[in-house]
């Protein structure tokens, strides 16, 4: 085990008069959810490892708003989005990198008309990026000879146009990368957006996510990549509704890197 | 006898376009119902896209079979259409053939028609196949019973029917040009139709001018009525398809625009400089019924030809749910016929009615706004935007929430984020790094 990190907060380094060059939106399933903190934590280590000026907001963070939208409550979205863009411009944020495709395309795209201006990256591209700038590099072969499969979510997909980035890290692990039937464009949702994850499926045949996970057993591999913490609740209970748990393993792109790097 | 089917062809096409201008006109007035939505930037960027997404058909190719066959019936609509326009001048002056003056070019061209009516032949009948006895699955959904499955039925077989006029024109032409018949002079060239020759050629040729003209009359006739059917059908979209993708959301999908007058309300609230604490509040949150929504809203929906790619795509009705994004557009449709037809009559008290009355609650929320339906609409439809809109209506003005959302509402209020812990908690995973 390495030594602690610590996570600076951007009020420390304002504090300090030291500048922040890049947010970590860490988001609330990145701050809360006992498994999504993993990939906050993977991703830290990873801007750590790297050196990257990077600072949490931490306590004076709060939900993007973006399930309050999607569920129709626009009143308090703006709300949310309001408060916290008066926060990121009272510290002068430029530039955020962020874990959640939900955060990340309600930053970039939602926040802009509200006044806040940012130079928004999900982590997918700016993985991509520290391995195209050679800054990433990957020493240990643990995934060589394993299938990954990759789960594009539709934030980061459809939303976003977002699609090879991720699958160009990926190919980075020495894995075989086998596709889901319906990828790219033609994802399938894991079941969690516009708010459905924070209530009841309606009536049907089938949950989503089971559908979506039962198609990622198929191809066979070890190893479900995804880049979102709530396609990671879903697959998980997908891959579980099959007792699959101990076979495969759903992991955020940032995990996979990090352990690659043995962070 | 000449000059009276001139006056009749004459009167025929007047009334034709007379009617047809008179829906395209009612039509554009139910869009207009809908609330303004500047879609006017980007020029440029906007004909691109209407270029390549309606010209150029670049998301029906995600399908390869339907692709094909539709570029079929597409190309033959839009090529045929200069023949048509010869039929229109023919009709007009008494000609027969007027552009047979352009001598092999033209002779080339018709040849080229024939060849094109016959693959639209094939490609309606493929499609009725296809419909009927392969029985995809997207075309037997819940909402395509009765008038949807109906009026694809006409459509495809009233082409196939003008098609064969066509050619079986052309195959009486060709014998009585082959005879020297008066006025039949020789022109065109006729791959496809010369194998009707046969049938006809034992008749006189009395019978085959009369058949001639049967055809040619039922042919253009058979157009004119088409014309008008088409305002009242899904067929719509060959028309619809070219501004409704100049007016394309060029945004990322993933954007829902800011209701700019719940900003002035939330900034007033929280008393922020900028507000203007004089502008009027907002009639109403969200959407309830079609003069609520956008006019591309609207568009989108006579534009849409439910060919349901869009629900065969959703998550949702993947699974068994009860949503159909194409079922949505169908619903504006209808709504906005139902008010337009209202207004038709002079009444302008409203009938009490909404959108809630087509659509219903458990549709709205069974919504993932994964995108997968706008990905998947070949015309750039939005079905997302309508949901979204109508949600809004829901929470705001009607608190009609699911219970579980409301909890997460309270708990974005008091903890800053959608689930029930403390907002000190927030950092705590940087304890154990």
């Amino acid at each position: 085990m390495s030594e602690p990190i610590h996570i600076p907060t951007v009020a420390e380094l304002n504090g300090k008069g030291q500048p922040v060059e890049v947010l970590f939106w860490v988001g609330c399933a990145g701050s809360f959810d006992e498994r999504a903190q993993k990939i906050t934590k993977a991703m830290a280590k990873i801007l750590h490892h790297l050196d990257v000026n990077f600072a949490i907001l931490g306590k004076e963070e709060s939900c993007t708003g973006d399930p309050a939208k999607r569920a129709g409550n626009e009143f308090l979205f703006q709300m949310q989005a309001m408060n916290n863009i008066a926060i990121m411009n009272g510290y002068g944020i430029t530039k955020i990198i962020t874990t959640c495709p939900h955060c990340f395309n309600t930053l970039k795209n939602e926040y802009p008309s509200l006044g806040g201006n940012y130079d928004v990256v999900h982590h997918t591209t700016y993985l991509q990026g520290l391995i195209n700038d050679g800054k990433l590099t990957f020493g240990k072969g643990d995934y060589k000879g394993k299938k990954i499969t990759y789960h594009d979510s539709c934030y980061i997909g459809r939303a976003n146009g977002i699609y090879d980035a991720p699958r160009d890290v990926l190919k980075k692990l020495d894995a075989e990368l086998v596709e889901l039937k319906r990828c790219r464009a033609k994802g399938m949702c894991c079941g969690a957006g516009g708010a459905q994850i924070f209530k009841e499926a309606e009536k049907g045949e089938k949950e989503v996510n089971v559908d979506r996970a039962e198609e990622a057993l198929e191809t066979k591999a070890d190893v479900i990549a995804a880049n979102c913490p709530f396609c990671m609740t879903m697959l998980r209970d997908g891959v579980k509704h099959f007792n699959k748990e101990d076979e495969v393993e759903v992991l955020d792109l940032a995990e996979l890197v990090a352990n690659a790097n043995d962070l | 006898m000449q000059i009276v089917q001139q006056i009749i062809f004459v009167i025929a096409l007047a009334v034709a376009i007379y009617i047809f201008a008179k829906n395209v006109g009612k039509i554009r007035r139910n869009i207009l119902l809908g609330k303004d939505d500047d879609r006017t930037d980007n020029k440029p960027e906007r004909w691109k896209t209407m270029l390549k997404v309606a010209f150029g058909q670049t998301k029906m190719v995600a399908r390869p079979i339907p692709a094909i066959l539709h570029f079929f019936v597409y190309t033959g609509f839009i090529l045929i259409n200069i023949e048509v326009l010869e039929i229109m001048i023919d009709g007009i002056f008494g000609t027969h053939r007027f552009f047979a003056g352009l001598g092999p070019i033209y002779n080339m061209a018709i040849g080229f028609f024939e060849i094109l009516a016959v693959l639209v032949l094939v490609g309606c009948v493929l499609f009725l196949t296809r419909r009927f006895i392969s029985r995809i699955p997207r075309f037997h959904k819940p909402e395509m019973k009765g008038w949807p499955t109906k009026d694809a039925t006409i459509i495809l077989i009233v082409e196939i029917v003008l098609m064969a006029a066509l050619l079986k024109m052309n195959a009486c032409d060709q014998i009585l040009q082959a005879r020297g018949a008066d006025h039949y002079a020789q022109a065109g060239s006729f791959p496809v139709s010369q194998y009707l020759v046969p049938i006809f050629d034992g008749f006189s040729d009395g019978s085959l001018i009369a058949m001639e003209r049967i055809f040619w009359w039922f042919h253009i006739i058979g157009i004119l009525v088409f014309l008008n059917y088409l305002p009242y059908s899904k067929h719509f979209h060959i028309i619809l398809a070219f501004p409704n993708t100049f007016y394309s959301n060029l945004k990322p999908k993933g954007t829902i625009d800011n209701n700019a007058a719940i900003t002035n309300e939330v900034k007033t609230m929280m008393m922020m400089p900028d507000a203007d604490p004089n502008a009027p509040p907002p009639e109403s949150f969200g959407a309830k019924d079609i003069t609520d929504l956008s006019w591309k809203n609207i568009m989108d929906a006579y534009t849409c030809t439910e060919c349901g790619r869009c629900t065969s795509e959703c998550p949702a009705n993947q699974t068994g749910k009860l949503l159909s994004p194409r079922k949505i557009m169908m619903d504006v449709r209808d709504r906005a016929e139902e008010v337009g037809k209202r207004l038709d009559h002079g009444i302008e008290e409203p009938d009490n009615k909404n959108l809630l009355d087509y659509l219903s609650t458990e549709e709205l929320w069974a919504c993932q706004t994964c995108n997968a339906c706008t990905e998947a609409c070949p015309v750039n439809i939005d079905p997302l935007d309508i949901i979204v809109q109508m949600r809004q209506f829901l929470v705001m003005e009607q608190a009609q929430a699911p219970s579980e959302l409301n909890m997460m509402f309270t708990n974005i209020e008091n903890n800053g984020a959608p689930w029930q812990f403390p907002a000190s908690d927030r950092d705590k995973w940087t304890t154990e790094i």
